[in-house]
């Protein structure tokens, strides 16, 4: 039942991909190879963040991890291609998935003890040293800065006058299609469910007999597998796995793209990747169509203004949609669900909050009593119904008070 | 009936130079309401924390059914029928009243993680299942018809409904309490004692409560707790008429001193619905850190 929900919702869209696809020239089909790269890895972040309330600031490095073992895996194994043809790329894409998401369950269990900005922390630390770092120090396997070639072959059934960039976003589509019925799957049983439950409130749920800590780690591994597919994916659209490619912005240009999109919104990836991928392309096309200078600025300060409207674009949308894309798309068309409803704001009072188990502090309390209705507010206002958005928000608001009070009585004497 | 007794033997817990729970030893039988009482501070709580796993207690044991608990992480507990709700509310806020009972059900899964990364029909068969499950305690608490709400949405008495069918859906056959009535008009409190004398039927339940109306008249048997020990046990009556308990609750020490004058009585009214003890100003109490 759900699976099949799921895999009608994955043909319709691969219909209509195929059919943008013929329309579109090479170009656009590589950008839309690129973009599925990306909502891929993207989906599985916002899973991590927005179901299961951890942070990973470092899944680029998950994405080079991918990458990196589908060029050594097409390099090094030739009896794969030799024994498989055409579809040993399938074969390739598997394998790097099952790599990446050992490699998830190795980070997963190390960083089962962080939280919040601790977490976020260690999995920085994996974004700067794993591509860079790594691949120069091992330059005779990783091919240094140069990289590593990565090669596609169309197959023949499709006739030699084929476009190989359509069998490429094809290839890319289908594959990142089937990841999101997983990851759809996942999120609609109940390992979402516990997810969700381990976020709101670990003791609660460890009490309803939820494994958290096996459950932590497996988020880790589903959000490292889904990076490792969609870096997997990237490889064979750029052709080439080389540092460069996978660096800290990387992993940052994720996070702000699961954000975006709306945390914990398999629908918020694609939209959060489209912007990530489009936007910044499109932006800087406008500036050189310009002949180099917009606004009377020297050329050399052009070149910025790219980024600067990114910057803006990205503020404005926050600012518009303050649970992202798709919370704001529910909140101005359908019933307001709750999975959106503002993971980041909890997950920055999940920074604030005692360990389980151990007595809040004093401070930790006063902290959480002189908080605005900020956040939060914005956070419980998006898990009401409000028939009507106005009198909602009022309702919201003292119905807001309460609660923060019974919290605090939870957390002080828990 | 059978041998769901709980049995806690000389438990002692310290936090640093604090003991919260001294050699702290009580009996629950089945099919009877134990109450554990105490002003705040006593170690009830903590209690609680250690029967679950959440507190390694220093020393003593603890058996439900002639199995030692005192070992096990706080996840395995569901599975040997061992429920407990939390003081306040602990709701899921970003789960539906449905989803977060069908959570409490939990342990009565089967189907694993791969039937649910596959979709398959396994995992489908099991969630109708789960929500089956979590409907009747819904059902069984009164408040079914919220199901599809967002805990944020309702009213307290309604969320606490809630956050006890979580603790049923797992079908326990012990239930753990920690302050149930807290925040409950009287009419709901009525009300709740009833559904505790109808649960008290199947299963062992253990109750910690500041309400002594519901206390009195709900519960087989009383332990009271001060500063971590068992100063008291035994029927509502006789722990009434206790007067180390009467001198617990008025913060004085039991050989003598002074009550404080605005406490007088509280010992068997509603003894600090607000959770405080009701004591003199100068009362000796452990710091709110201390308190669990």
């Amino acid at each position: 039942m759900t699976l099949a929900r799921h895999l009608a919702a994955a043909a319709a869209a691969a219909v209509v991909i195929a059919l943008i696809s013929v329309q579109l020239g090479s170009y656009r089909d590589y950008q839309i190879a690129e973009v599925a790269a990306y909502v891929i890895a993207v989906a599985g972040l916002t899973v991590l963040i927005g179901l299961s309330g951890q942070i990973s600031v470092g899944n680029g490095a998950f994405m080079a991890l991918g990458a990196y073992a589908t060029a050594l895996l097409q390099l090094r194994v030739p009896w794969l291609p030799a024994h498989l043809g055409g579809w040993s790329i399938v074969v390739i894409f598997l394998i790097s998935v099952v790599v990446t998401a050992a490699g998830g369950a190795v980070v997963g269990v190390a960083a089962a003890r962080l939280r919040g900005p601790y977490l976020a922390g260690a999995t920085l630390l994996l974004a700067v040293a794993f591509p860079a770092a790594v691949a120069d120090r091992y330059a005779g396997v990783f091919g240094g800065d140069q990289g590593l070639g990565v090669t596609v072959t169309t197959p023949a059934a499709l006739g030699p006058a084929f476009p190989p960039t359509r069998w490429l976003t094809w290839l890319t589509c289908a594959a990142a299609l089937a990841g999101l019925v997983l990851l759809a799957n996942l999120a609609r049983s109940r390992v979402g469910r516990s997810w969700r439950a381990l976020r709101d409130d670990e003791v609660a749920a460890a009490l309803s007999g939820i494994n958290v800590a096996r459950l932590r780690v497996l988020a880790f591994v589903v959000s490292a597998a889904s990076a490792g597919l969609g870096g997997s994916l990237l490889a064979v659209v750029s052709s080439i796995v080389s540092p460069g490619a996978y660096t800290l912005s990387l992993s940052i240009g994720l996070l702000t793209a699961a954000v975006i999109g709306g945390l914990g919104s398999l629908l918020g990836a694609v939209w959060g990747s489209l912007l990530l991928a489009l936007i910044p392309g499109y932006l800087s096309n406008v500036a050189t169509s310009h002949g180099g200078r917009l606004f009377g600025l020297p050329s050399g300060a052009t070149s910025f203004v790219p980024i600067a409207a990114y910057g803006v674009v990205l503020i404005v949308v926050m600012l518009a949609f303050p649970s992202g894309i798709q919370g704001g798309l529910r909140r101005l068309f359908g019933p307001v669900a709750p999975v959106a409803a503002g993971p980041l704001a909890r997950l920055a009072r999940r920074g604030r909050r005692a360990p389980a188990g151990l007595p809040a502090s004093r401070h930790g309390l006063a902290a959480a009593r002189h908080r605005g209705s900020g956040p939060r507010g914005d956070d419980r206002r998006g898990q009401a119904g409000e028939p009507s958005r106005r009198s909602g928000r009022r309702h919201a608001r003292t119905r807001d008070t309460h609660q923060r009070q019974s919290e605090h009585q939870e957390e002080g004497t828990r | 009936m059978n041998d769901d007794s709980l049995e806690v033997r000389q438990v002692t817990v310290r936090f640093g130079g604090l003991t919260a729970l001294d050699g702290v030893s009580l009996t629950a039988p089945p099919n009877q309401v134990t109450g554990i009482i105490g002003p705040n501070g006593a170690g009830k709580t903590t209690l609680l924390n250690v029967l679950c796993g959440l507190v390694r207690p220093e020393s003593g044991s603890a058996r439900f059914a002639g199995r030692e608990l005192l070992r096990l992480r706080p996840h395995q507990l569901a599975g040997l029928g061992i429920a407990r709700t939390l003081q306040g509310v602990g709701l899921f806020g970003g789960l539906s009243v449905a989803e977060n009972v069908m959570v409490g059900a939990t342990c009565h899964a089967r189907a694993g993680t791969w039937p649910a990364l596959l979709g398959l029909l396994r995992s489908d068969r099991d969630e109708r299942m789960l929500r089956a499950r979590a409907m009747a305690a819904l059902e069984l608490v009164g408040v079914a018809e919220h199901a599809d709400r967002m805990p944020g949405t309702l009213p307290y008495g309604v969320r606490k409904r809630v956050a006890l069918a979580r603790a049923l859906a797992s079908g326990p056959r012990l239930l753990l309490l920690d302050e149930p009535a807290s925040g409950l008009s009287e009419q709901e409190l009525g009300e709740l004692g009833t559904l505790i004398s109808a649960l008290a039927r199947d299963l062992t339940l253990v109750i910690i409560e500041h309400r002594m109306d519901l206390m009195m008249s709900a519960c087989d048997s009383i332990t009271v707790l001060d500063f971590g020990k068992v100063i008291a046990a035994g029927t509502p009556g006789q722990v009434q008429a206790d007067p180390a308990v009467t001198a617990a609750y008025l913060g004085i020490a039991a050989d003598g001193g002074e009550a404080g004058a605005g406490a007088a009585g509280a010992g068997e009214g509603g003894a600090g619905e607000d959770g405080g003890r009701p004591g003199g100003p100068g009362g000796p109490g452990p710091a709110g850190g201390g308190a669990r």
